[in-house]
């Protein structure tokens, strides 16, 4: 469980961190009026929207971090098999990094308002994750093929389910970037339309961390 | 004193909070059945979490008419006790305790204490009681499946939860992690809302540092639940394809009814690490929102400042983080490395030092007040009582040494019981004595409640004492019948019997409860919008009930915390957290309110 607990350890104490910060030095019981607030409504949405993602983010990194200690202790037993990972995945990582760079581009562009860009690497994006997707499927055909299957040893149904899991909240990340796709279509990009753009590459960003740790973690074991 | 608006004030500017687009329903289903309302999502939360609550009080009759008389009553029999045990257990853990202070309890006060309109996602939040709702129907299927409910007990232990020989191991089982992964799904969608809410949808003036208590350990237990769910849904998943394609995550390589398995060595182990990984945090999720609401009806009832307000706070932190790094002491017995136990059981007995911190500021919150001692008041009190003797039981349990001889007895059941069962239960119904009258505008009984209060606080004293001194006997848990047991006294069953008569008196008891509630939503006395003389905002909106938008035209802007009762030369012995300083009727006490005399 030690993976678990590092991660919760670190996403508490950067909570427990940052709200006693805030309170250390206040005297609650003392009534003032409230300051002045700067930021404007716009900023105030974008925070709100960032904070929502990070929320999300903290909650898929425990899943992972939570499955991945569940994998290191099955591993320690005597039954376990490891698997011949297909070489495709290499390329398929290559893909997933493609996509996150396609998407920071696109947040760029988006922020310099150069559209012609924006569109070429939005779509790219877009498109590389449909690639990634349907790379990892082919690796799965290639394990059914040698053999492997979801009950097949605790190694492979392990991959199964980690590489599964990961694609799904991929296809979730999909399912926002269709909707600011179409609203970019509609009315290009409006404030909204950018914040969509800057959370779907944050996300995808993380995502790309959650696949190099998990690959790490299935080809060297 | 004249009254002063916020607009003298240099530090206030003019509003630039965002105005959020609220949801205006058109027809009947979408006000009150598919209703983006945070207050009517909360009542429809609370409504179904108390309904299957009461379920599972059923079930826990049917197991104490066994253990009082045993072999008596023809409709139960080894099998549906299991059940019952299970069920009763899971339900009332998840389904009742969890849902009802988050989504009941945290939909209804998050955005009404914070001074928000709605939650940040209304939409969310509709979705999210309506999958809960749906966890729910698959857990009651489960019951008419063939096979009947899993009897795996609460914690699903494998690989008994899916061998034969257990009940329900067909459709029981499956309904039962199904029905948590949705859970888990509907919890997540609802507790984004909270947590995004508070940090990001606070009115003017409404620190972090002034935000009333229940809020704090609502906001903390929704980053527990976030956090800790995941472990549950992760084993749920696992255990699922265990169960439906024959992967080996937790079946071990066994013998069944004289048959080699399919299954190649799994790790039963590995479920209690993820299960408890989840588990412990859980008892704080419960908790956590028990000390918060606990922390202010105390003030209020006591009209005093909650003592120690930022200590509060800074345990509340301190117990969620701590209750990651301590799971592990429910697994004493599992034969782990006795290093690991002398971790874990440090551990635990340092968790003790925030929870006991807290249960000093209560204690000295009372000291000296003005104490009125209405029904939430009572039930408040009842609480602290109840948590220190669940807690002392718990230093006991949390030593090695201790808990292997006491692991697995009725000591455990009632330690947990009165911890984690009935000082929850005692804040629920201290609350909803408390918030009914906004919640209803009208207030409730005030006998029945004294009378409810006395029945189920001294009726579960009844049920849980004798429990501890069987189980240091050794009687153990989970038995459907004992027999003649050479090491147990004879009296033991006598005892049994006396737990069973007070359990039915207090499961009889709730009547007058479901009595009142029902009886004053129509015939109550008028409540008025503020009739214990509260501070905290959802006291101080236009309207009782208050309506869509919660504040009327204009969002409230906060000036104070939520603890300005009996303040030395203000006019009245309360000052709402919206009250402008010079408006208080404070003449006094330069360093009280500083600000004041500059």
């Amino acid at each position: 469980m030690t993976i678990a607990v590092v991660i919760f350890a670190s996403l508490i104490l950067a909570l427990v961190g940052w709200l006693f910060a805030q309170s250390l030095h206040t005297r609650p019981w003392v009534a003032q009026g409230p300051a002045f607030d700067l930021t404007s409504p716009s900023a105030r949405s974008r925070q709100l929207w960032r904070v929502t993602l990070m929320v999300i983010m903290a909650v898929v990194a425990s899943v992972f971090g939570l499955f991945m200690s569940a994998y290191l202790i099955r591993m320690d037993y005597g039954d376990w098999r490891p698997l011949q990972d297909p070489a495709l995945l290499w390329a398929n990582t290559g893909v997933l990094v493609l996509c996150s760079v396609l998407l920071q581009l696109a947040w760029g562009a988006a922020r310099r308002g150069q559209d012609a860009l924006l569109k070429l690497t939005w779509l790219g994006g877009g498109a590389m994750s449909l690639v990634f997707i349907g790379g990892q499927y082919v690796v799965w055909r290639q394990l059914n093929a040698a053999g492997f299957y979801l009950d097949h040893n605790p190694a492979s149904a392990f991959f199964f389910v980690l590489t599964g899991l990961h694609v799904l909240h991929l296809l979730g990340g999909l399912v926002a970037w269709g909707r600011t796709t179409i609203r970019m279509g509609a009315g290009g990009a409006s404030a909204g339309v950018r914040l969509g753009i800057e959370l779907c590459a944050l996300y995808w960003h993380f995502l790309l961390a959650v696949w190099v740790v998990l690959f790490a973690l299935l080809s060297t074991t | 004193m004249a009254q002063t608006t916020h607009d003298q004030y240099p530090l206030v500017g003019p509003l630039e909070m965002e105005e959020m687009e609220l949801y205006h329903p058109k027809t009947w289903l979408g006000k009150y059945v598919f209703c983006q309302d945070a207050k009517v999502i909360a009542i429809q939360y609370s409504i179904t979490a108390i309904a299957i609550g009461v379920v599972a009080l059923g079930l826990s009759v049917v197991m104490r008419l066994q253990l009082g008389f045993p072999n008596t009553f023809s409709f139960i029999d080894p099998a549906n006790y299991l059940q019952a045990v299970t069920m009763h257990g899971m339900i009332m853990v998840i389904y009742l305790l969890t849902a009802l202070f988050l989504g009941g309890f945290g939909n209804y006060l998050i955005p009404l204490m914070v001074g928000a309109r709605d939650m940040v996602f209304p939409y969310v939040n509709m979705l999210s009681f309506w999958v809960y709702f749906l966890a729910v129907l698959l857990l009651v299927a489960s019951f008419f499946v063939p096979g009947g409910a899993t009897g795996a007990g609460w914690t699903l232990y494998p690989p008994q939860a899916v061998s034969p020989g257990t009940p329900g191991i067909d459709g029981g089982i499956m309904l039962m992690l199904l029905s948590l992964i949705v859970f888990i799904i509907g919890f997540t969608m609802g507790g984004l809302n909270y947590v995004v809410t508070i940090l990001q949808a606070r009115t003017r003036g409404m620190t972090l540092m002034r935000m009333p208590l229940t809020v704090w350990g609502i906001f903390m237990a929704t980053v527990l639940a976030l956090l800790a769910f995941p472990a549950l849904l992760v084993s749920c998943i696992m255990m699922l394809l265990d169960r439906t394609l024959g992967t080996s995550f937790f079946m071990p390589a066994m013998i069944s009814l004289g048959e080699q398995t399919e299954y190649v060595g799994g790790s039963p182990i590995l479920w209690q690490h993820l299960f408890w990984f989840f588990g412990h945090p859980e008892v704080y999720i419960v908790a956590l929102p028990a000390f918060g609401i606990v922390s202010d009806l105390l003030a209020c009832h006591a009209r005093k400042n909650i003592f120690g307000y930022r200590m509060m706070v800074w345990a509340i932190l301190a117990i969620g983080g701590l209750s990651f790094i301590v799971w592990a002491h429910h697994m004493y017995v599992s034969g782990m490395n006795p290093y690991f136990g002398f971790f874990f059981a440090t551990t635990t007995l340092i968790i003790a030092i925030p929870t006991a911190l807290k249960v000093y500021n209560w204690v000295l919150t009372l000291w000296r007040g003005n104490i009125r001692l209405t029904v939430p008041m009572l039930f408040a009190i009842g609480f602290i009582f109840t948590f220190i003797n669940g807690g002392l039981t718990g230093l006991f349990l949390g030593n090695v040494t201790v808990d292997v001889p006491l692991s697995d007895t009725y000591f455990v059941i009632g330690h947990f019981h009165m911890v984690m069962a009935v000082s929850p239960i005692l804040v629920i119904f201290g609350a909803i004595y408390h918030w009914y009258p906004k919640i209803t505008g009208r207030m409730l009984n005030d006998t029945l409640g004294k009378w409810h209060f006395w029945v189920t606080f001294l009726g579960t004293y009844a049920i849980y004492y004798p429990m501890h001194y069987i189980g240091i006997e050794g009687v153990p848990r989970r038995y459907y019948a004992y027999g003649d047991t050479e090491f147990m006294s004879a009296t033991v069953q006598d005892v049994n019997v006396f737990i069973t008569l007070a359990a039915l008196v207090v499961a009889a008891g709730q009547i007058l409860f479901f009595y009142n509630v029902i009886r004053s939503y129509f015939n109550g006395r008028d409540a008025g919008h503020n009739p214990w003389e509260a501070t905290t905002l959802e006291w101080q909106t236009q309207h009782t009930p208050p309506r869509h938008g919660n504040f009327g035209d204009e969002l409230p802007i906060v000036y104070r915390w939520a603890y300005d009762y009996g303040v030395p030369g203000a006019r009245d012995d309360f000052i709402p957290q919206n009250v402008p300083p010079d408006a208080s009727g404070l003449t006094g006490d330069p360093n009280r309110h500083p600000e004041q005399h500059a």
